[in-house]
């Protein structure tokens, strides 16, 4: 792999750090009128998602990190692994617990998700933005309720807990942001 | 990407700014110069470097390099030994260095010098022209040493490369400062790091950010870091060698000037052989200012001042392409 320059350096390049490939988050530059010039940058660890900040001395070099992001479709889970396909070539890929993570909760047979390649081995699975899920257990709420006084937590087929407005009952398919893991609407069957 | 980085009404304000700064010159009877953006010569500084560029007339037939000047010291010197009084200069300098929020490799430059000032008078005028222009609160005064002791704990001048990687390690762990054999990039990156982001903040609350900063002097830099400032002689470790700063930001520097031929002389040698040591290209010594301070500098304070970056602090502008008409990407 490449090595990149500070001079390179920009949100969103992947680079070696700590023996874990990284996103650069933000780069600033930091140089004393009449002294050594300093890059100040954030970056997200890929495998174990902390961010820090690290500083380099300007115009050192870095080790580029070969990682790419590629959509594929979520099939199923055989317990130990999650399976996912590219819709064109068929391609089968398989990612581990550590890189599926919290997304578990938000994967849906056949949407298309976001997984990032290491080395060509998925690292980390980020769900679409918006899933469709149905509720498997609630309280009954009361049904003339529809202005959503606070709500109640309702728990999904994934095992996924949302809070929704007290009409939504058992067997409703519901969207949710899995950004935020907010309850958006109902979804007419 | 034709349009301008900056908006016009940004723009039509900047021309308002800089004329309140040339304003504040005239009115003191400091006359306004203009010297070469286009140099024979250039500065010798480890971490500068100027653009070059080639002149393919030169009366001797052979192609010269001609540089664009880091700032116009050099060149108001001369005009200085020549007997020109107090003078200041606006115009255009330039850095051959990476671009970012504080940064763009053009950029417009104040610089004033005052005959028969020291560096502690010329901070005082630089402090008046920061309450008049950008409407700051009187300056805060702290030398470098006591800069330190207040924010780190611990004195810049006594202490040795072993405690200073020690002090370090308690900010951060990243590896090469603790390889690095230069303690003055060390203080370097403290400074940067921890004392100059909070220097001059003075209460905790957020919203009215402009409204809580006051503009902070640094000055008695250390020897090691004295660049073109005479050495302070009551206490030799420090040199006559300011900066200030505001909001976090590095808006200036300044010093009480050195004369003495024999000694500027030491320092672009000892320049040079610190660019040889790091692998960088060693620069010709300007012959010039050598010539004018043998000829007889005045004794004065000269300071220069990042035009741009004080516009974005009066307007809160939060990148410099904000407040210059086209940034050089789209230059």
């Amino acid at each position: 792999m490449a090595s990149f320059s500070t001079n390179q350096f920009k949100a969103g390049l992947k680079l070696m750090i700590d023996g874990e490939p990284c996103n650069i988050l933000e780069n600033e530059i930091v140089k004393p009128g009449k002294g050594q010039a300093f890059n100040r940058v954030k970056i997200r660890k890929l495998v174990s998602g902390k961010v820090l900040e690290k500083t380099f001395k300007s115009g050192e070099s870095v080790e580029g990190a070969d990682v790419m992001d590629i959509e594929l479709a979520y099939l199923y889970s055989d317990g130990e692994f999650w399976h996912f396909m590219n819709n064109e070539t068929f391609e089968q890929v398989a990612a581990d617990e550590k890189a599926v993570a919290d997304a578990v909760k938000w994967l849906v047979e056949n949407d298309v998700c976001t997984l990032t390649l290491w080395n060509n081995n998925p690292i980390a699975v980020s769900p679409p933005n918006f899933v469709e899920l149905e509720i498997t257990e609630t309280d009954p709420g009361l049904k003339g309720d529809t202005a959503g006084t606070g709500g109640k937590p309702a728990t999904l087929t994934t095992g996924a807990v949302v809070r929704v407005p007290l009409f939504v009952q058992i067997g409703e398919v519901i969207k949710v942001d899995t950004r935020t893991g907010d309850y958006v609407g109902r979804v007419q069957k | 990407m034709w349009q301008p980085t900056a908006s016009i009404e940004t723009l039509k304000n900047r021309a308002l700014f800089i004329a309140s700064i040339r304003q504040f010159f005239t009115a003191r009877g400091v006359w306004e110069v203009e010297t070469p953006i286009l140099s024979n010569n250039t500065i010798t500084d480890l971490h500068l470097d100027a653009f070059k560029t080639q002149f393919d007339f030169d009366t001797n037939g052979q192609a010269k390099s001609l540089f664009l000047q880091t700032s116009p010291e050099f060149a108001m010197k001369r005009l200085l030994a020549a007997g020109s009084g107090a003078i200041f200069q606006i115009n255009k300098a330039f850095r051959h260095e990476t671009a970012g929020r504080f940064h763009n490799p053009e950029f417009t430059m104040l610089e004033w010098y005052r005959p028969g000032f020291d560096d502690q008078q010329l901070m005082a005028e630089l402090d008046e022209l920061m309450q008049l222009t950008v409407d700051a609160k009187p300056a805060l005064y702290l030398s470098y040493q006591q800069a330190f002791i207040n924010y780190l704990s611990f004195d810049p001048l006594t202490i040795n490369l072993e405690q200073l990687k020690l002090i370090i390690a308690e900010h951060s762990n990243d590896e090469w400062l603790q390889q690095e054999s230069n303690p003055d990039t060390l203080l370097q990156w403290l400074f940067s790091m921890k004392i100059e982001p909070v220097l001059g903040y003075k209460e905790q609350a957020y919203e009215e950010k402009d409204k809580q900063w006051t503009p902070c002097f640094i000055y008695n830099f250390p020897a090691s870091q004295a660049s073109l400032a005479k050495i302070n002689q009551q206490d030799k470790r420090v040199a006559h060698r300011f900066e200030l700063y505001y909001q976090g930001v590095e808006l200036a520097n300044g010093f009480y000037e050195l004369q003495d031929k024999a000694e500027q002389q030491k320092r672009f040698e000892n320049d040079n052989q610190l660019r040889a040591q790091a692998g960088l290209t060693q620069k010709p010594v300007d012959e010039n200012l050598l010539s004018a301070l043998e000829s007889g500098l005045p004794d004065c304070a000269g300071v220069a001042v990042g035009i741009d970056r004080l516009f974005m602090l009066k307007y809160n502008l939060t990148h410099i392409n904000q407040a210059i008409a086209f940034d050089v990407n789209r230059a």
